[in-house]
């Protein structure tokens, strides 16, 4: 259990970031959102042996965590997640792709060696680029950046109630853990069927608490619509900012960065 | 005009499984006044005051809140008079920021924005909350919070002010400022609690319920002094009107109602 716990202390300091005040955090969400979003889509749309092509795109990442002053540690911490079900997925791919795609001296390098790299790259541009706009921005901002961009209420209004709840439903959650393991010592009481009851208990207390959540909106007046007010605006450092960098990721996505370089260093000592 | 009229008449209400809740309930809270509902557990104190500003619609008898009883048609000016703190913040609090969450009211009655701003300010700083504006409702402290869901009904202006449990869960500190807020309101105010120190100081009148039902509806004075009754309903006498552990002297007989710290004997 302390795992969970420790891992929505992390939430949190994620989530505290946001509160900072940066050249990046003053963006406008909505910017931040589709830059993210460019970023992600070009990344993800190279082919599957693409590996120096996409070592440019670091920059992206480097620069905004060290401008938005977001601790490499903790994104790192936050990542690990996701590289392990990347890699447990990716490893298959040097076994099942043997097919020789390149020699280093006497080393030969198959086809599934080079897309799992691929793979786990990708994994770590595009998740650290997602937990960047998060520690950056903030998840309320970036729920009415995505209603102002026309995302459905519906769903915008969904994220926020499961971001605001979900630290009571662990906190709810921990709790009961807890008093479980203090009644089990240290034995099977664990086991699968106090874990299957505990869950339901823990959904039936959701469920009360969502009636409860509903009450409290309807006495204040809630009509089915949630406002969320405060008015946006693009000023021309936010345009600027979604510009340079969209052309930029679209540049990269033509012309191989590295292998540009590559070629202009060894014409340069040839 | 009489907004901060509460009534009931022969309200009754049994939960869908069929248990009944409450048995012919009937009241009259005027203007100005501070009330204290007490009763055991399961005596119908929260499902009373859901009843208070039309959660739950009455299964028989009537309640009027102002001018208007309670009907689908009049739920809106109902909620815009009636403001209910609930007894856990974390139910009320679900904006993303304290901010928008003091917001949230104000904003469903479509108001201006620069009003909501302001009333947004004047909610938080009669319950000294302005510098939690912009944090997290889910990061505050359990005194915060509560003070933070009070100023979320503040800021719709109710004319009568319903309370469940306030200080449920608070340090003495944090409940000491909850009594002195509560003092200072000029609202109508009813509370549903367990703490019958702090009733014994906030409310001058009080009602008991007891399975369902009133059983005794006067002066608190009067009625936390009673004992037999209070002990009939699984209540006991507030703590500061208790004889003394220490030197065994009763209660100052010179004690009295609402508003003043007094000093008892030190030791």
């Amino acid at each position: 259990m302390a795992e969970i716990e420790s891992s929505f202390w992390d939430i949190r300091r994620l989530d505290t970031l946001a509160f900072a005040d940066s050249p990046i955090h003053r963006l406008d969400p909505r910017v931040k959102i589709l830059t993210t979003l460019v970023y992600i889509v070009t990344v993800v749309s190279f082919p599957k042996y693409a590996v120096s092509a996409l070592l440019p795109f670091l920059l992206y990442p480097v620069v905004i965590s060290s401008l938005g002053r977001v601790p490499l540690e903790l994104l790192a911490r936050k990542m690990l997640p996701a590289a392990l079900f990347a890699f447990a997925i990716g490893i298959f791919n040097p076994l099942l792709d043997r097919a020789p795609l390149f020699a280093v001296g006497p080393l030969c390098v198959s086809g599934g060696m080079v897309s799992f790299c691929s793979i786990m790259l990708r994994v770590l541009l595009t998740v650290s680029a997602a937990l960047l706009l998060i520690a950056t921005t903030g998840m309320e901002a970036v729920g009415s950046g995505l209603e102002r961009l026309g995302a459905p209420k519906g769903f915008v209004v969904q994220l926020l109630f499961l971001y605001r709840y979900i630290f009571v439903l662990g906190d709810t959650a921990s709790r009961m853990a807890r008093a479980r393991d203090l009644r089990s010592f240290g034995r099977r009481g664990t086991g699968i069927r106090s874990y299957a009851t505990l869950l339901g208990h823990l959904l039936l207390r959701t469920m009360d608490r969502a009636q409860n959540i509903h009450q409290a909106m309807l006495c204040r007046g809630f009509d089915g619509e949630i406002r969320l007010g405060k008015p946006m605006r693009l000023r021309a450092a936010d345009t600027l900012f979604l510009l340079l960098w969209s052309v930029l990721f679209l540049l990269l996505r033509q012309v191989n960065l590295s292998r540009l370089l590559g070629a202009l260093a060894t014409g340069l000592f040839s | 005009m009489s907004h901060h009229i509460v009534e009931a008449r022969d309200l009754s209400y049994s939960y869908p499984d069929g248990t009944p809740a409450l048995a012919g309930v009937s009241f009259r809270i005027t203007h100005g006044e501070s009330v204290g509902l007490i009763g055991q557990n399961g005596a119908g104190k929260s499902t009373l005051l859901l009843h208070l500003n039309g959660i739950f619609p009455p299964a028989e008898g009537t309640v009027r809140v102002g001018d208007y009883p309670i009907t689908p048609k009049t739920l809106v000016h109902v909620r815009r008079a009636v403001g209910m703190v609930f007894q856990d913040p974390d139910d009320q609090l679900f904006m993303p920021t304290v901010r928008d969450d003091v917001a949230f009211g104000p904003r469903n009655l479509e108001l201006p924005e620069d009003e909501i701003a302001r009333r947004v300010e004047t909610a938080l700083s009669t319950v000294g909350a302005e510098h939690l504006a912009d944090r997290p409702p889910y990061r505050l402290s359990g005194g915060e919070k509560r003070a933070v869901a009070i100023a979320t009904v503040l800021s719709m202006e109710p004319s009568i002010l319903i309370m469940d449990e306030p200080s449920a869960n608070l340090d003495p500190g944090a409940r000491r400022k909850l009594i002195h807020l509560l003092q200072s309101f000029t609202h109508t105010l009813i509370v549903a609690t367990h703490d019958l120190d702090m009733v014994a100081e906030v409310c001058e009148r009080t009602i008991v319920l007891k399975k369902g039902r009133i059983a005794a509806d006067g002066p608190t004075r009067n009625i936390l002094q009673n004992e037999e009754l209070l002990l009939s309903c699984g209540l006991e006498k507030p703590l500061r009107m208790q004889g003394c552990p220490v030197c065994g002297n009763g209660p100052g007989q010179d004690w009295a109602p609402p508003k003043k710290t007094d000093g008892h004997h030190h030791h």
